[in-house]
């Protein structure tokens, strides 16, 4: 049974990981959102799971915070965002596909480098499952990095803070309070980000913070 | 060390008393004589130590602090030599400034800020950890420039401070840093716990790299010292008297507690460098204090060549230390301590009679001096001691720390390594010229400021000044002569603190000679006797003045002064500050401060007067600092591009930033 677990756990991350990866190189707004509420769900399963396997009720309460606000409430927002703004065909350039997978795949490997030697003496469990949290906080920057929209930076933000839930539920006794206000304040930076878009958009009739940068005088 | 404690605490009390002038009408009275008596009483209580053998440690724990280090405070020989010095001029201050700070445009300037003064310096030299000691040179340094700024309404005064600020702050910041090598890993910050694990060789050359330029900003060495001539003739003369005499020598305890006693066995090239240092710095410093017009500015170089001359005695004694030769190290040692002493001295003696001549003429402009040996007597005749005193002349104290550095220079050849050999020929020709020099500078200040005519209306009516300020400036005179005869006396306090730094006390050649004669090398050749010389010399003066009044003329005749043909008598046609220093500014300093001379000769028939102006520059400024300074400004304008980035701009700064840091992470596991 412990080999399963295992397993069934360190699957879960590693799916968390590749729709990082996915999240990096869409094009389109909407695909980014899609993939995001993917991650998400797939954390909500992730500490479901262990949620079971450690045997820590409060788990499930996080597995349900993740599913309901961010794989379903944010990505719906989002998607309201977008309709009201009318801006569902619009491409948000990224780094190309080949260049951003290889800075992806390097940030994988630093942070296992990083994670493996620092976490010898616990268990492999965790050491995988930090080392995977890493990693997505590391392409969450990465994805805020190389988007010029707003919503594609915000998308980004929401995912660094999946690998900060992932490595919270990996660690055994971490109290339930940690990925609480870690959620909230994920809720209040969107409800800020909402704000902002529409101001963002009233002013310049775009998102692409492009026009913001030359407002501001930076385009010199 | 318990007696010394409250006269400390006693000293920041007065500190606050000096802040409530509005309701204590006499704070001035207060503060003044309060000092004078704390002042004089610890400068008692530490002679009394000294005279008594000296050798006893006593230490004290004070229950406040760091959470994890209560402050401890420690009182041995070195400290006791120190703290001697400064509690002299200390309480000779307070007595000057009781009646001289009368004259005080802004006194509730100066009055909180003396006695927290000297309390810093106190407490520097006893401090027993890092802690302590940094403290209390910031505080010392914080309180000297709050007198500084005294006269803050003028432009040049705020300039001088600012510039000392900028200082004070770079020789604390690599104080600091020093103490962090030395208190290595483990974090022992006490004095103890550093004695007991001195650092590698070369974290503690480092860490004596940081010292020399921490304690040497604050010193004065050159290239460092382009604050002290704008900082003390800044402040009022007491004060200056104060930073001049007495805040440099707490720098000078500073190195010697760092290399002598904390760093653990030193390198003979520390020494080298010291002595290479504090030799240029000497000459450098007396070539300027030739050059200027200006009474306390001359007089702040001159401290800069003293501390050149007291820090080749540290070079040289821990040139010795390290090659194994104890005796000629505290030899060595014994003259920069002994001209520590006397320069504390002479200082306040010259400084003194500087404020004493502002006061009686308003005037620190030598050009317009002149005369002042018939209108202050008694002034003339204190300074006559102090300048003879400071340009080395028998048989006052001057001369015999410069003797004794000089007879360990000539011990140099003693030496193994042939760097050392040389090395120590030119710093003796070095020394040999910065006291020449000195002698010149002095010949000039005295004889433009006191002999001759006066050259302004306002010499011409100057008063003497009371007795207060006459007595504070008397008493250090007479010690001046008191130790130049019988240097004994002084030599017998330091030796303890000799013991403390060298390991061993001054070769003295025992009952040769009794308590008259200074054998520092040998029993044989090298002596000198104060007390003979000043014999001599007093029988010889005696027998000519009875040989001229008794076959010459017996009566004083006073006749038109010789102008040089010219007829008419004018002061103006004398002797001036500028062309004495003439002849040897062409010779040394032309090259070195880039002198510029422009003449203005009107054309014949013109009725305008011809006029000569003279244009020097510090190259310390030029060569370093404006460098540094334009340096630091093109850093700066780099980095004010970073307040004009995107936010995709900031956002990949943060993350090159961690990535890097995690890959140095991943690299150093």
């Amino acid at each position: 049974m412990p080999g399963i677990h295992y397993d069934i756990a360190h699957m879960l991350g590693a799916v968390v990981l590749l729709l990082s990866f996915a999240l990096l190189y869409q094009r389109r707004l909407f695909a980014i959102i899609q993939a995001f509420a993917a991650q998400s769900m797939v954390l909500a399963a992730a500490a479901a799971w262990q949620g079971y396997i450690q045997d820590a009720p409060h788990l499930y309460i996080t597995a349900l915070l993740a599913l309901s606000m961010k794989a379903i409430a944010i990505p719906v927002a989002l998607h309201r965002v977008i309709d009201r703004l009318n801006i569902r065909r619009t491409v948000d350039t990224a780094l190309g596909v080949g260049p951003t997978m290889i800075a992806g795949v390097s940030l994988v490997t630093l942070s296992i480098l990083l994670v493996l030697p620092v976490t010898a003496d616990v268990t492999a469990l965790t050491r995988e499952d930090l080392a995977l949290a890493l990693s997505v906080v590391l392409l969450g920057l990465l994805t805020m990095i190389t988007r010029r929209n707003a919503i594609g930076q915000v998308v980004g933000f929401m995912s660094l803070e999946n690998g900060l839930i992932l490595a919270a539920i990996g660690v055994e006794g971490m109290p339930l309070i940690v990925e609480m206000l870690v959620a909230f304040a994920v809720m209040v930076a969107f409800i800020i980000f909402g704000i902002f878009f529409f101001h963002i958009r009233e002013r310049f009739d775009t998102l692409d913070l492009h026009n913001l940068e030359s407002f501001r005088g930076e385009r010199r | 060390m318990a007696f010394i404690s409250l006269c400390i605490a006693a000293m920041l009390l007065l500190g606050i008393v000096g802040t409530t002038r509005s309701w204590l009408s006499r704070a001035h009275e207060v503060v003044h004589g309060g000092m004078a008596l704390v002042c004089g009483g610890a400068a008692l209580a530490v002679l009394l130590r000294l005279a008594a053998g000296g050798t006893e440690v006593d230490v004290l724990v004070l229950p406040i602090g760091l959470p994890w280090l209560n402050a401890s405070l420690r009182l041995d020989a070195l400290s006791a030599v120190f703290l001697l010095a400064v509690n002299l001029g200390g309480c000779l201050a307070a007595v000057f400034g009781w009646s001289y700070a009368r004259h005080e445009a802004e006194p509730a300037r100066v009055l909180p800020f003396f006695p927290l003064f000297l309390a810093g310096m106190n407490l520097v030299l006893v401090a027993d950890d890092a802690f302590v000691f940094l403290m209390a040179w910031e505080f010392m340094s914080l309180s000297s420039w709050l007198l500084v700024l005294a006269s803050h309404r003028e432009a040049e005064t705020r300039r001088a401070a600012y510039v000392y600020l900028v200082m004070a702050s770079f020789g604390t910041a690599c104080l600091l840093l020093a103490f962090g090598i030395l208190a290595g890993e483990a974090g022992g910050y006490g004095f103890d716990a550093i004695r007991a694990h001195p650092p590698g060789a070369v974290s503690a050359s480092f860490a004596a790299l940081l010292v020399l330029l921490g304690a040497g900003s604050k010193a004065g060495l050159v290239p460092l010292h382009v604050w002290l001539p704008l900082a003390h003739p800044a402040a009022p003369s007491h004060i200056s008297a104060l930073m001049s005499g007495v805040m440099t020598k707490v720098a000078i305890y500073g190195l010697i507690r760092f290399l002598f006693d904390l760093v653990g066995e030193p390198l003979w090239w520390w020494g080298g460098v010291l002595a290479v240092v504090g030799a240029v710095t000497a000459v450098v410093g007396v070539l300027y204090a030739l050059m200027q017009d200006d009474v306390k500015k001359l007089l702040a170089y001159s401290t800069v060549e003293n501390i050149g001359v007291i820090v080749i005695g540290l070079g040289l004694a821990l040139v010795f230390k390290a090659s194994g030769v104890p005796a000629l190290a505290a030899l060595a040692m014994t003259a920069a301590m002994l001209h520590v002493l006397n320069h504390a001295l002479f200082k306040c003696i010259l400084f003194f009679g500087a404020g004493a001549v502002l006061t009686a003429t308003g005037e620190r402009d030598l050009d317009r001096l002149g005369g002042l040996i018939h209108r202050m007597p008694a002034t003339a005749l204190f300074c006559l001691v102090g300048a003879a005193a400071i340009s080395a002349l028998p048989p006052l104290n001057g001369f015999v720390a410069e003797w004794m550095l000089f007879q360990a220079v000539l011990n140099g050849p003693l030496l193994e390594q042939w760097e050392l050999k040389i090395g120590f020929a030119v710093i003796g020709a070095l020394l040999a010229l910065s006291t020449a020099l000195a002698a010149a500078c002095f010949v000039r200040f005295y004889g433009i400021a006191f002999l001759g005519r006066a050259r302004s209306p306002q010499a011409e009516q100057a008063r003497e000044v009371d007795t207060v300020m006459l007595s504070a400036i008397a008493v250090p005179a007479v010690l001046c002569a008191v130790i130049g005869v019988l240097p004994k006396l002084a030599i017998s306090m330091i030796e303890p603190a000799n013991r403390l730094t060298t390991g061993e006390g001054m070769f003295d050649a025992g009952g040769h000679g009794g308590w008259v004669w200074l054998a520092p090398a040998s029993a044989f050749g090298n002596s000198y006797s104060g007390f003979m010389m000043f014999m001599t010399i007093l029988i010889l003066t005696t027998l000519a003045v009875f040989m001229i009044h008794r076959y010459a003329s017996n009566r004083v005749r006073r006749s038109i002064p010789w102008a040089c043909g010219f007829t008419d008598p004018a002061p103006l046609g004398q002797y001036s500050a500028s062309s004495f220093a003439q002849p040897l500014r062409r010779v040394f300093a032309d090259q070195i401060f880039g002198a510029r001379e422009v003449v203005d000769m009107p054309a014949p028939g013109e009725t305008r007067p011809a006029r000569f102006t003279l244009e020097m520059r510090d190259p310390a400024w030029d060569r370093l600092f404006t460098p540094v300074v334009r340096l630091v400004g093109w850093v700066a304008d780099r980095v004010d591009n970073l307040q004009f980035l995107t936010i995709r701009q900031y956002l990949s700064m943060m993350f090159f930033a961690l990535v890097v840091l995690l890959v140095m992470v991943a690299v150093s596991q």
